[in-house]
């Protein structure tokens, strides 16, 4: 390459100021020199949140479900007892109800699964860029609206001779009607934008360059999907589950609008707050979906899919 | 296929060329990014696609992978038409420059990941991969994940990935750019080994012209979207086809058409390599025939270890780069500035045509 030199020519003598030096400061020098300190000043308000709210909370919960409620006065009666815990395990009535939440909240993620891989791979690896952002922008969308208006959105679509009846009659079909089928369709509906932004951002971080290795060396484009996508997507689907099934499985306010009959923990629990006044029942309902989702959580770490990157 | 396979036993497989392409040509968008490159790779042969980044030598080998598909033109794999064919189903292989390897799987199933996707059995493939790994020196690691490894090992795992599926043509992709320079000539000299010892075709993309001379068989300097010269790296370095190859490729001192119309009587650009330029420090023009000589002042010096180059401001020509490979009679103070005389045989001229694209 044939470079030239060129050689600036002397600029004008500068007068006029020069640049100004960064000012001393001693508290930052400070902090520079103590890393203990910087996370101290970094971490304390948080972790103090953190503990207030969530940990104390948590306490305050598994203590109350150890308690009972004096049935004459209504009030609270310190007495430890694990009588709440024994009939939300034993009565079949809770049995019921608790395979039922679980029922609902595994059908909801794998419907929801099932919808949201061919999306985010389509959003990730198909569409131009401009399309992969205003997709994206799309699945956020119904995120704006309340859960609420959802939720009285899905009671209209599914009530008799809504949409969901009005479409299907041409081909025999009716709508489910308020109840469980009900439920599922519209917690389907609510989480599904949860399960495909984690599945995306897998879809995403996959490099282009790995697809094409896998088709250069002679696998078709369904062996490449199954021997190198998704063992790379394992923890975003897993990410993906964990929000559709715990936010199904305390879920209450749909199972009251689209539910018809149907009793989910959550329902059980929101009628022992407010209906029952029965704070140490409630207590001890709401720590079964807490202790389900520590068992998935478990059985997900001891598979080690999520150490398998 | 029997087409082939009789042609290539009756009339030497020299015949056929390992890659055909014609008229090929990639659009993206408004970018033209491969215009009509016609190209013969020979078998066996190490061929470089050597330019600038954007000028369309690493679209031509995705064309030829299979991950592009041309908008016109064809790719001929040894005579068989593969322009539409999907890239799993050419007989190439590719080294990407990212190495591409899966983060999931260990060294010895990423080697076996071809082997395994045509449905050879476990322990074969196991054993085949093992051998490629031995190949390429890492056949203790077997059972380590590529994050273990050092980007010359990833490196090699590629090329043992490519190999062990035994393809007619492997591709390279700017595969040695992410290595340090030692380590990076270390690299071409095993893969000109090893392409010696395998007799595959090599086609390797590159930016770097010292890579490309000193590896290749032939090599072709691609510039916007097309091929401006093909020769081996003597005949691309000796005598450039244009001012965009005798700039690319080496150093050169260019003459335009004006100026070397002053020193010849012809009005083309010219361009000589500054190694062939002798710098007189006395001022003492040499005055031989075929002996051209011009006036000049030296405006800096680079050191660069086995000579120095001298850059001259010619007193009625353009900036000039000379390579001294004797040591220089003064330091700064005293040369800079100063005046010389700059010579060099009329043989060493190349003249260039002026580009009528």
């Amino acid at each position: 390459m044939a470079q030239q030199i060129q050689q600036l020519p002397p600029g004008p003598p500068r007068d006029a100021g020069s640049v100004p030096r960064a000012k001393t400061n001693a508290f930052s020098a400070l902090l520079h020199r103590s890393p203990r300190l910087r996370l101290a000043g970094l971490l304390t308000a948080p972790a103090g949140w953190l503990v207030l709210v969530y940990i104390a909370a948590l306490t305050a919960l598994l203590i109350t479900a150890f308690w009972t409620v004096d049935t004459f006065t209504g009030e609270v009666s310190t007495v430890w007892t694990t009588e709440n815990i024994v009939t939300v395990l034993t009565d079949p009535v809770y049995q019921r109800i608790t395979l039922r939440t679980l029922w609902i909240a595994v059908a909801v993620t794998v419907i929801d699964m099932v919808l949201a891989l061919p999306i985010a791979f389509f959003i990730a690896k198909v569409a131009s860029a401009r399309w992969e952002k205003l997709l994206v922008v799309a699945v956020l969308m119904p995120l704006w609206a309340s859960y609420l208006v959802k939720a009285y959105a899905w009671r209209n679509i599914l009530a008799e001779g809504g949409l969901l009846e009005w479409l299907g009659a041409p081909i025999g079909l009716s709508s489910p009607g308020y109840g469980e089928t009900a439920v599922i369709l519209t917690l389907s509906y609510i989480w599904l934008p949860y399960m495909i932004l984690p599945i995306y951002a897998g879809f995403d971080r996959v490099p282009d360059s790995l697809l094409e290795a896998s088709g250069d060396l002679g696998a078709k484009p369904l062996t490449t999907m199954r021997l190198v996508m998704l063992p790379l997507l394992v923890p975003s689907i897993i990410a993906g589950t964990i929000f559709t099934f715990s936010l199904s499985l305390g879920d209450y306010i749909t199972a009251q609008i689209v539910g018809g009959t149907t009793q989910m923990l959550g329902t059980v629990v929101y009628a022992n707050v407010g209906a029952a006044n029965n704070l140490p029942f409630a207590a001890a309902v709401s720590l079964v979906p807490i202790a389900i989702i520590m068992f998935y959580l478990f059985i997900v770490r001891r598979s080690g899919a999520l150490n398998s990157l | 296929m029997t087409e082939t396979l009789a042609a290539g036993t009756s009339t030497g497989t020299e015949e056929v060329p390992a890659i055909r392409l014609r008229k090929l040509t990639k659009v993206f968008g408004d970018t033209v990014a491969v215009n009509g490159v016609d190209l013969d790779i020979r078998h066996g042969e190490f061929f470089s696609m050597l330019g600038p980044s954007g000028s369309g030598k690493t679209t031509v080998l995705r064309l030829i992978a299979g991950f592009e598909l041309p908008t016109s033109g064809s790719i001929e794999l040894e005579g068989k038409d593969v322009s539409a064919m999907a890239p799993f189903q050419r007989d190439v292989n590719t080294v990407f420059q990212d190495y591409a390897l899966f983060p999931h799987m260990s060294l010895v199933d990423n080697v076996g990941y071809g082997l395994r996707v045509r449905g050879m059995p476990g322990s074969q493939r196991r054993e085949r991969a093992r051998e490629a790994l031995d190949r390429v020196q890492l056949g203790k690691f077997l059972g380590r994940k590529p994050a273990q490894l050092s980007g010359g090992q990833r490196q090699r795992v590629a090329l043992a990935r490519a190999l062990v599926v035994e393809p007619k043509v492997l591709l390279l992709d700017e595969p040695l750019g992410a290595l340090d320079l030692k380590l990076r000539q270390q690299m071409q000299v095993e893969l000109k080994e090893l392409q010696r010892s395998l007799g595959i075709t090599f086609i390797f993309v590159t930016h770097d012209q010292e890579e490309a001379l000193t590896m290749s068989d032939r090599i072709g300097v691609f510039n916007n979207g097309g091929i401006e010269q093909i020769g081996t790296a003597h005949e691309i370095y000796e005598r450039p086809g244009d001012i965009f190859v005798a700039n690319f490729v080496g150093t050169s001192n260019i003459f335009d058409a004006a100026q070397a119309q002053a020193l010849y009587g012809r009005a083309d650009p010219l361009c000589i390599r500054p190694e062939r330029l002798r710098v007189a420090w006395a001022g003492d023009p040499e005055r031989r025939s075929g002996i051209t000589s011009r006036p000049g002042t030296v405006t800096s010096f680079v050191y660069v270890g086995h000579a120095t180059q001298v850059r001259v401001q010619l007193d009625d020509g353009p900036a000039v780069v000379a390579l001294v490979p004797e040591k220089l009679p003064g330091g700064d103070a005293e040369l800079v500035n100063g005046p010389v005389t700059v010579s060099w045989d009329d043989a060493a001229v190349v003249w260039l045509p002026a580009r009528g694209t």
